[in-house]
């Protein structure tokens, strides 16, 4: 009995990243979007629904006692909305600077959650968040039982929804933007209308995340959305492969069990006061396994072709650099960026032999050209 | 009103500055912004503090220079430091992100650096643990400079590092033939090859700067704060802010943009409280976006 009802609850965990690795999935893996503030997301979810959905507490603002649904709507527009408004600031300038927006709505919203005191309850959390079942709280079965029913429901009715969307035109046109851009939108697509439309419907579901979740613990506090959180997602969407929506919940549900599987370890089997420097070294067992992963199996266990960062074939955006530098420093000159038509090859190899070099004969061991004067 | 926080902001910009000339040239040069930076910040500090109290261990007390709190193990060290920092961040390139750059997807080692920046700054907490450490538990005594403005030794010393090391990466930029090769890199990195530069040679000359610059000023903030492993992770965000702010590329630039965020934030300390310090680096770096977003003294891309 025991054993199932901890079973449900790592289940209704593992499905709550689940939910969020499929809203990382909609912005990195259909789209190409670098977001390293899942974190800020989800915590603004949780916070808007717990805010909204909290019986009255003169200690702070909010507590208007809303129903469980109406929150979770909530949550949804708001973390839609800071995410379409991080995407309209950056999606028009290079895509680094997402990555880096994205880091810094993290910081702040994480700041925000920790000081301002009247709105969040500081670092204190925020408590009595209506759980739906609270009725069943005395029996534990039934209730962990009930909630694994519910979070399950709401990560279904997401994926279904997102594995029609990214099979509707909508979704092809995300696809074909991430893989020619120039093509799309030389077929009048609007290539930043489309991100943002995308980076905010991924920040949505992360939001919904959070609500989810925050209504599930019952209290939320601002450790809960460390920059921990972000990277354990980003090795979950990786792991499972980008571009694929199955991939992402199988991703999340091994790597939630790694992740639990290996705490559980270190609690049983290192001292105490070793356990906070033990739970360390888990993090960096995991970074490595995501720096490997990249390197030797960058489309994880079921992206498929094309899947955002599925080997050369997509290009770098939104200016692609494999185009721009077909040379750049370690491309070989094989890659396919630099392969072109036979055409083409001659075309780039005529200079070398005739114009620059005015016939002087080649110096043996200087393939790349003279150093310098 | 006092003006106490130009000299706090002065010297947390002058931190700043000198990691976001190591994040600037990494943009540039490598195309791809360095999330390991701040931990390259760390570990370099960190370098620096064991190197100190082995030498401490050997050689016994020293004497510190006269007004400062720190004596010759310290330089010593910090010169060790900036070394062992910049073979890190060539021997991190050589394993990850040379190979991924191979691939030619630029945010493919954009999230591997974030990977090693997570990995990094655990293994730092695994080896000496969460809590601070100091390079010295000396108080100083603050002097009085007018304007109900006071300053340390220590602070001015560091001051002056922080001038010399700027001026001699401008001179090395604009002076030198390596300095040359490193802008043609950045504009164009083609035609740099086409015209003979070894591009091997100046993608390694960027880390060992770039890891040397921020073992600097991750050993000015253990030397002034604390050493912390989440200091150089905490430092990101101001960091990437004052390089986009000076314009990607720019080293005065990313001086500047690291001076105007270290005094907005102790002007924000003073004026609004030291809890939201850590926005103001933020709000900076949206409203550049919005308005500038090539920077301060930033070029259009070609």
């Amino acid at each position: 009995m025991e054993l199932i009802a901890y079973g449900a609850f790592f289940l209704t965990t593992a499905l709550v990243f689940s939910l969020i690795t499929l809203g990382l999935n909609v912005q990195w893996g259909l789209t190409g979007l670098f977001n390293v503030g899942i974190a800020g997301f989800v915590a603004i979810g949780a916070y808007t629904s717990a805010l909204l959905t909290t019986p009255d507490d003169p200690g702070r603002f909010g507590g208007l006692d809303w129903p469980i649904i109406a929150g979770w709507l909530a949550a949804m527009v708001t973390a839609g909305l800071v995410a379409a408004l991080t995407g309209l600031a950056t999606l028009r300038l290079k895509a680094d600077y997402l990555a880096i927006t994205t880091f810094g709505v993290a910081v702040v919203v994480q700041l925000v959650a920790l000081n301002a005191q009247r709105l969040t309850g500081g670092p204190f959390g925020v408590g009595f968040i209506p759980r739906p079942f609270a009725g069943l709280a005395e029996r534990p079965l039934l209730f962990n039982v009930a909630n694994l029913a519910i979070v399950a429901m709401v990560v279904a009715v997401v994926f279904l929804a997102l594995v029609r969307l990214s099979a509707s035109p909508w979704g092809r046109v995300l696809k074909a933007l991430r893989e020619d851009e120039r093509a799309a939108m030389s077929l009048g697509k609007n290539a930043r209308l489309y991100r943002v439309q995308a980076f905010a419907l991924g920040g949505a579901v992360m939001g919904l995340a959070g609500a989810v979740q925050a209504h599930f613990i019952g209290f939320i506090a601002p450790e809960n959305y460390l920059p921990t959180l972000t990277f354990q997602v980003w090795v979950m969407l990786i792991v499972g492969g980008s571009g694929s929506n199955v991939g992402a919940l199988v991703g999340s549900l091994l790597v939630w069990a790694i992740w639990a599987g290996s705490g559980a370890l270190v609690s049983a089997v290192v001292p105490t006061d070793q356990q906070a420097r033990a739970a360390a070294l888990q993090i960096v067992a995991i970074g490595v396994m995501l720096c490997v992963i990249l390197l030797v199996r960058p489309t994880g266990l079921f992206g498929g072709r094309g899947a955002a960062g599925a080997g050369p074939r997509r290009r770098a955006k939104p200016k692609p650099e494999g185009r721009r530098h077909p040379t750049a420093p370690g491309v070989s000159r094989a890659s396919p960026a630099a392969r072109g038509s036979p055409r083409a090859r001659r075309r780039r190899w005529r200079p070398r032999r005739r114009s620059w070099r005015c016939g002087y004969p080649r110096a043996p061991g200087r393939s790349n050209g003279a150093r310098r004067p | 009103m006092s003006l106490q926080f130009l000299v706090d902001g002065l010297l947390s910009g002058a931190m700043i500055g000198l990691g976001a000339i190591g994040v600037t040239l990494t943009y540039s040069i490598l195309r791809f912004s360095n999330f390991a930076h701040g931990d390259f910040m760390a570990w370099g500090t960190y370098a620096t503090l064991t190197v100190v109290s082995a030498i401490g261990a050997i050689v016994g007390k020293v004497h510190p220079f006269a007004p400062l709190s720190f004596g010759w193990p310290l330089v010593v060290a910090l010169l060790v430091g900036m070394a062992f920092t910049g073979l890190l961040a060539l021997a991190l390139d050589a394993v990850l992100f040379a190979r991924l750059r191979a691939k030619g997807q630029m945010i493919i080692v954009v999230m591997a650096s974030f990977g090693a920046s997570m990995a990094m700054r655990s293994l730092l907490e695994f080896l000496f643990s969460s809590r601070p450490a100091y390079f010295s538990r000396a108080i100083q005594i603050a002097m009085p400079v007018g304007f109900g403005i006071r300053i340390t030794p220590d602070q001015i010393a560091l001051l002056a590092l922080t001038a010399v090391l700027v001026a001699g990466v401008h001179l090395l930029m604009t002076r030198t033939q390596a300095g040359r090769e490193m802008r043609a890199v950045s504009q164009n990195l083609m035609l740099a090859r086409v015209v003979g530069i070894d591009v091997a040679r100046v993608v390694r000359l960027t880390w060992l700067i770039g890891g040397a610059l921020a073992c600097v000023a991750g050993v000015m903030i253990g030397v002034l704060v604390q050493v912390r492993p989440l200091m150089g992770f905490d430092m990101l965000l101001p960091m990437f802010s004052a390089a986009i702010l000076g314009g990607i590329g720019s080293v005065p630039g990313a001086v500047i943009g690291g001076l105007v965020i270290g005094i907005s934030e102790a002007a924000a300390v003073q004026f609004i409280g030291a809890e939201w310090r850590a926005a103001v680096a933020f709000v900076i770096l949206m409203a550049v976006l919005f308005f500038r977003p090539i920077g301060l003294f930033g070029v259009r891309e070609r």
